[in-house]
């Protein structure tokens, strides 16, 4: 409560000579006011001041009840006299008259880090549970490590059993794989910067047609198969066509929030398990270190295509391919839907909402995508920034700051009016103006929400990471599988604190990647045969 | 009957340090971090362990020489823990939710600890238990025939890998509380109590496992008791009417 009347005293003090309506809560006296029409007003009572009312000393005798709501309180039929009578008091009058200093550059530090720890956990439940399925799988599903054929793009498939053949077989694989994904990503940045939307769309929509058909049926069926549970077809036509459609919804086009980040960590999850399954051993590691050095190639160095795409997507205002990308919060198209420029914006960004899936076979174009921090909400002080939400790049994120600190100022402001000009108000507001006419609210854009901004990451990432705890699961040490999930997950903490440092998309696979190889590599060449010794005579350290 | 031993097993080396995460850590990011930081530590430790052990492989030394080098890099990297944490408490505050009522950077001062000695303990209990405990799914179970290997050796097992994460928690209650009161007495009984925790379940190669499972759980009660005590709890406390009070820890 302490805050709310800070805030609102630093709202009333400094914010004086600005357009806007501030609410002050009145303070309680025990005395039940009315106002000037007779009626009671009861103990939720607030007054709206307008910003040029000059404040008066606050008399003891016309203290208004206590205040921790609000309520409708236009009241046009006030005589001014009246206004003038009925005090503003905050609970601290000394606070009202002791201006606040603006919030500092630290504090805004402070304001921006705050959600920090809050991010990291929205991605670490996700790329844990993605883990978590593939391993489960990996398990229990002999089907995903049996050697049954290999991909088309590796065609060195490791058969001699010397060393160096092997070295040599996985590192020409891996080669071929980063030249395919290398093209792919041009070929995808060609496309976008030419705004060949269509294209676009149609490719991502066809490899998340084939994943959340082909390989969710064939991943069903060895399930199945597995645990020996019969199923007939029709029953098995109509589970895969509504999981099939529901999740093409929700990827491609609207969908709850939580089912479309179901959907996409159960497709980054199947192309996993199809990587482990058709990479020969020696590749698949090495590919992983390949595709980290790639990631860190193409997000970072300035001509790079996932540099390029991001920078691309940032001039143009869009947000890159959403879904492409997993996020923690809802992303829009568009704010609000003012004019007819938008409109038809809105349709070249509903078609940018593209797949988050691979295509077929590791052609992947979204492999380690950029990791970003999302900013912005729409950042403008008078809230009607037409575009952009999603996309957290530095320039949009710098100015949504600054009316991001001032919203957070003015937390118990709340508009009454429908002239209101900041309808950006959201959840954020005072918590008693579930009480207000929240007449523009539910057009806002949540991301406008303090708690509401979220944090990004590629679904390439996610691909990679379960790939490396999942074969590393599958040769049946689990404490290997649980090294390379903890370095795994530190290394993406040390990702996002770089990314709340440096403010700009980062590749999230180099660290992670280069991390659990190394615990990998470690636990299982030193650390087990030390941990096997100590539980054959159940010695503990 | 193996998949009842799993979940036995399981629950019981697991269950009351999943409550402790599920009740004290899982609401607030900050903690999580924390814990899966100091997982990450004790990792490092049980690498640098390994590394000794296999350098000493060739000379055919006693296993003791290895697990006694091992609490050393354990303790060792637990004060590195300790002081990381507070190198980095400005940071953790910084990122910490401020409205958050349970937070990190409450009047508790322990609380850090707390979290780190529970991280350390879940690993080290993980990587103790959980290759046994996957073979416990499997066909057949140990002790079955009666001559040789008991048939207690997985409830024994699950008892002390218990043991050793609370054990691992209260240590490192201690362990802090000693170090920011200057009081080594504290950091120095720490490392008696491992070290004889350690040479306790020497005895379970001989299945003496009363030998080992009792004293340790002796232990387990000194060192809790002790870990409350320094960070700041008291025994009335106990008594209903100041439960409240146990929200100050």
């Amino acid at each position: 409560m302490d805050l709310v009347h800070a805030d609102i005293g630093s709202a009333d003090s400094s914010r004086r000579d600005r357009s806007r309506v501030t609410v002050q809560v009145p303070e309680d006296d025990g005395k039940p006011e009315d106002d000037g029409n007779g009626n009671q007003v009861d103990d939720l009572a607030v007054e709206v001041r307008g910003p040029t009312a000059r404040r008066s000393r606050p008399t003891s005798a016309n203290r208004s009840p206590a205040g921790g709501g609000v309520v409708d309180v236009d009241r046009g039929d006030f005589a001014s006299a009246d206004r003038q009578r009925r005090e503003e008091g905050t609970r601290d009058q000394r606070q009202r008259r002791r201006p606040p200093p603006p919030p500092t550059a630290e504090e805004e530090e402070e304001f921006e880090l705050k959600y920090g720890a809050k991010h990291v956990i929205k991605l670490f439940a996700p790329v844990s549970l993605c883990m978590l399925v593939v391993v489960a799988t990996i398990s229990s599903v002999t089907y995903y490590t049996k050697r049954e054929g290999y991909l088309v793009y590796t065609p060195f498939h490791e058969e001699s059993p010397e060393t160096g053949s092997k070295v040599r077989d996985a590192v020409f694989n891996s080669l071929i794989l980063l030249c395919v994904i290398a093209v792919m990503t041009c070929v995808l940045i060609l496309l976008y910067k030419n705004k060949c939307y269509r294209v676009i769309h149609g490719w991502l929509m066809m490899s998340s047609f084939l994943l959340l058909f082909m390989f969710s049926y064939l991943y069903l069926k060895e399930v199945l198969q597995a645990y020996n549970v019969p199923l007939d077809y029709i029953t098995m036509v109509l589970i895969m066509w509504n999981f099939g459609a529901v999740g093409m919804m929700c990827i491609h086009w609207v969908g709850p929030l939580i089912l479309q980040q179901a959907y996409l960590i159960f497709i980054s999850s199947l192309m996993a398990l199809v990587f482990i399954k058709y990479l020969p051993e020696w590749t698949t590691w090495v590919v992983l270190g390949v595709i980290s050095i790639w990631d860190l190639i193409a997000v970072l160095t300035p001509g790079g295509p996932l540099r390029i795409l991001v920078e691309t997507a940032q001039e143009r205002n869009e947000q890159i391919f959403p879904a492409l990308i997993y996020s923690s919060t809802v992303v829009y198209a568009i704010v609000n839907t003012v004019s007819d420029d938008e409109d038809t914006n809105r349709a070249n960004l509903a078609g940018n909402n593209t797949n988050g899936g691979v295509n077929n076979g590791g052609g992947d174009s979204n492999q380690g995508g950029p990791l970003s921090q999302p900013g912005g909400p729409s950042g403008s002080s008078n809230g009607l920034n037409p575009i952009d939400i999603a996309d957290g790049f530095t320039p949009q994120w710098r100015e949504g700051l600054e009316s991001r600190v001032e919203r957070r100022n003015r937390e118990a402001v709340a508009s009454t009016r429908p002239t209101q000009t900041r309808p950006n108000y959201g959840a954020a507001n005072h918590p008693n103006s579930s009480q207000n006419h929240r007449e523009d609210n539910h057009q806002q854009n949540p991301m406008d929400d303090d708690e509401e901004r979220g944090v990004k990451l590629g679904l390439g990432d996610f691909i990679f990471y379960s790939v490396l705890v999942g074969k590393a699961s599958s040769y049946g040490d689990w404490n290997t599988t649980l090294a390379c999930f903890v370095a795994i997950l530190i290394g993406l903490c040390l990702t996002l604190l770089l990314l709340a440092i440096f403010k700009k998309a980062l590749p999230a696979l180099p660290i992670s990647i280069a991390f659990g190889l190394i615990f990998y590599f470690a636990t299982r060449e030193i650390i087990t045969p030390f941990t096997d010794v100590l539980s054959s005579e159940q010695v503990f350290i | 009957m193996a998949i009842m031993e799993f979940f036995g097993c399981s629950f019981i080396a697991f269950g009351p340090p999943f409550a402790m995460f599920r009740h004290t850590v899982a609401h607030d990011p900050v903690r999580i971090i924390i814990l899966i930081a100091s997982s990450f530590f004790w990792l490092l430790s049980l690498l640098l362990s390994s590394m000794w052990w296999a350098l000493l492989k060739p000379y055919d030394v006693p296993l003791a020489w290895s697990v006694g080098m091992s609490i050393v890099l354990q303790h060792i990297l637990r004060f590195l823990v300790y002081r990381f944490w507070k190198r980095v408490e400005w940071g953790l505050k910084l990122v910490a939710d401020r409205d958050s009522k349970t937070g990190v950077v409450d009047n508790k001062k322990y609380i850090i600890a707390y979290v780190s000695g529970l991280g350390f303990g879940i690993m080290s209990g993980a990587f103790a238990f959980i290759n046994i405990l996957a073979e416990s799914l499997g066909p057949g179970t140990v002790g079955i025939r009666g001559a040789g290997d008991s048939p207690m050796f997985f409830v024994t097992y699950a008892l002390t890998t218990l043991c050793f994460i609370l054990l691992h928690t209260s240590w490192n209650v201690i362990f802090h509380a000693g170090m920011n009161k200057r009081n080594y007495g504290l950091t120095f009984i720490v490392i008696v109590s491992h070290f004889a925790a350690s040479s306790l379940t020497f005895f379970n190669k001989d299945k003496l496992y009363w030998a080992s499972i009792l004293p340790n759980y002796f232990n387990l009660l000194v060192s809790g008791w002790l870990a409350f005590r320094c960070a700041g709890g008291r025994l009335y406390w106990m008594k209903s009417e100041h439960y409240h009070r146990l929200h100050q820890l």
